[in-house]
């Protein structure tokens, strides 16, 4: 989304960190959006963590612990950097985005939201950022509302005067959506939602791995994502809050490192993040992500943005090819992040998705959670392929030869 | 070689008993959440013996495939013997190895029939789990 200079990827390089492209044929991986692979850096990081100074963090009077304590947060000032947070106790180590989304949900959601409240989410939403709102408006009594969108897959802005009021508290909206990869214009959102004092939650699971996001410029109240979908370890996640937000939070989770002191019958909570992360973290997984960023970083986000379009552009050309194949979402690659979303006319998606499997291509079948707009689509599940800066044109070519294939033996005594 | 063999695509192309019957002893439809896949089975039945059986519905392959063969293996045969049908019986009859995910595929029709007939309701293979 930048226009710095960079240098373009240099994917060739980048596929030899990741030993399991290293078959011939290599694996077609394009389930990136599901989860993404490990390059040998972050395991590394991670193996020299338990190889050479595993301990528990903060409280170890030993130099072991002391260098875990100091990994463990420069992990955090790496991630503050990489989405330019003020403050690098405004990020929070979480599980993954479902369990961000949870903690503003309980934490924040139970103090500030009160029965006849509104929450206005997009029938885009992933189930994440979805069900903890429903959760949340069933035990206070307030009211979900939805941003419908167009026949192209784009938010409908035309509803947004009628739908954002003074009842609006919180508006919950994916960056990008993890279905049909539309990009959305979450700064007029935030802007509008602000101008009738709601609170707003990115959904940046889709987002932060593939193009620079920046919390301050956005002005976002709360933005959430994962670690594994950024070449980062599975069970590590982060949200990041405003700071005076953040410190008025009541704790989500209660236990050892959250506290200050303790008495028999109450306690006293401390700082940010402390506060928000009781008992021991995932701390491998912290140091994984943190040098998952600077991977992400050294191979430049902009030039990965730059190399997902191409294969986008590439993709929706060779797969416009296929009889019977529809395309969901925007028509215009630039609309979209580097995901792509369709069926083929009379197969079902799984046996779209077995048949590519024995051709040693990875793409997705199902109803990604994301069942609300399976319902919008009219569609039981859709194939989708998504992808991130190692897949090359020769994985895409794959995947239509494939499906090429797979239209034919599928159909073939049907014409 | 493919996991999509000639007799799987026959039966997914021209599945045998397809239908419903408009005065079933038996009628029972389940969905499968993971994928959306639903199938219904209808029966009738005569001295314990099933003397007519349909199924409909929509899914994969495999399923619909599955659900095909089961229809042919059951008709004729006592509710007694239909009730030993095994979760092996339909891996056999499929002749493709089959990952955890497809093999609920596979298993939905079974599935259905057990629940319509004997209110079983847990998935085959893991009644003692």
């Amino acid at each position: 989304m930048h226009t710095a200079h960079f240098r373009p990827l240099d994917v060739e390089s980048i596929r030899k960190d990741f030993p399991i492209f290293a078959t011939e044929p290599p694996l077609a991986f394009l389930d990136n959006a599901a989860s993404t692979q490990t390059p040998r850096p972050v395991v590394e990081a991670m193996d020299a963590y338990y190889d050479t100074y595993r301990s528990n963090i903060h409280r170890g009077i030993y130099r072991i612990s002391e260098e875990a304590t100091e990994q463990y947060e420069r992990a955090r000032e790496k991630v503050a950097e990489l989405i330019n947070a003020p403050r690098s106790r405004q990020i929070i180590f979480t599980r993954n985005t479902t369990e961000s989304i949870n903690l503003i949900a309980y934490s924040w959601g139970t103090e500030n939201i009160r029965e006849g409240d509104e929450i206005v989410l997009t029938v885009m939403e992933h189930h994440s950022n979805l069900v903890p709102w429903q959760l949340l408006a069933q035990r206070t009594g307030a009211v979900l509302r939805f941003l419908e969108i167009t026949d192209e897959g784009l938010l409908d802005f035309t509803q947004l005067q009628d739908v954002f009021t003074e009842k609006t508290k919180l508006v919950a909206m994916g960056h990008v959506s993890n279905v049909l990869g539309t990009i959305n214009p979450i700064q007029s959102v935030i802007d509008a939602a602000h101008a009738v004092g709601a609170k707003v939650v990115v959904d940046a699971a889709q987002s932060v791995p593939h193009f620079h996001v920046d919390v301050q410029q956005l002005d976002c109240d709360f933005l959430a994502f994962s670690g594994h979908k950024m070449c980062g370890p599975t069970g590590i996640g982060v949200l990041y809050g405003k700071l005076d937000i953040l410190e008025e939070m009541p704790p989500f989770l209660g236990g050892g490192s959250m506290i200050r002191s303790v008495e028999r019958d109450v306690s006293s909570y401390a700082e940010l993040p402390a506060k928000f992360e009781a008992g021991t973290p995932s701390i491998a997984e912290a140091i994984g992500l943190g040098h998952a960023v600077d991977y992400i970083t050294q191979a430049n986000l902009a030039a990965i943005h730059v190399h997902e379009q191409e294969l986008l552009k590439y993709a929706h050309n060779r797969l416009q090819e296929i009889e019977g194949i529809t395309l969901y979402g925007p028509s215009a690659p630039h609309q979209k992040a580097g995901v792509i979303s369709f069926n083929i006319d009379g197969v079902h998606p799984h046996d779209v998705a077995g048949i590519l499997d024995t051709h040693g291509v990875a793409i997705r079948a199902g109803h990604h959670c994301a069942q609300p707009l399976m319902k919008w689509l009219d569609v039981i599940a859709t194939v989708r392929a998504s992808f991130y800066l190692y897949n090359t044109i020769e994985d895409v070519d794959r995947l239509s030869e494939g499906l090429c294939r797979t239209q034919k033996l599928m159909t073939r005594r049907k014409q | 070689m493919n996991i999509y063999q000639e007799e799987l695509l026959d039966h997914y192309e021209n599945p045998s008993n397809y239908g419903t019957l408009p005065n079933p002893d038996i009628s029972h439809q389940e969905d499968n959440p993971l994928c959306g896949d639903q199938i219904r089975i209808d029966l009738l039945i005569e001295d314990n013996i099933i003397t007519e059986v349909r199924f409909c519905g929509h899914g994969c392959t495999i399923s619909l495939a599955a659900a095909s063969m089961l229809t042919e293996k059951i008709e004729g045969k006592s509710l007694d013997e239909v009730k030993q049908i095994s979760k092996d019986d339909i891996l056999d009859m499929i002749g493709i190895p089959l990952g955890p995910v497809r093999l609920k595929c596979a298993l939905l029709a079974l599935k259905v029939l057990k629940a319509g007939a004997y209110g079983i309701t847990s998935w085959p293979g893991e009644e003692d789990e």
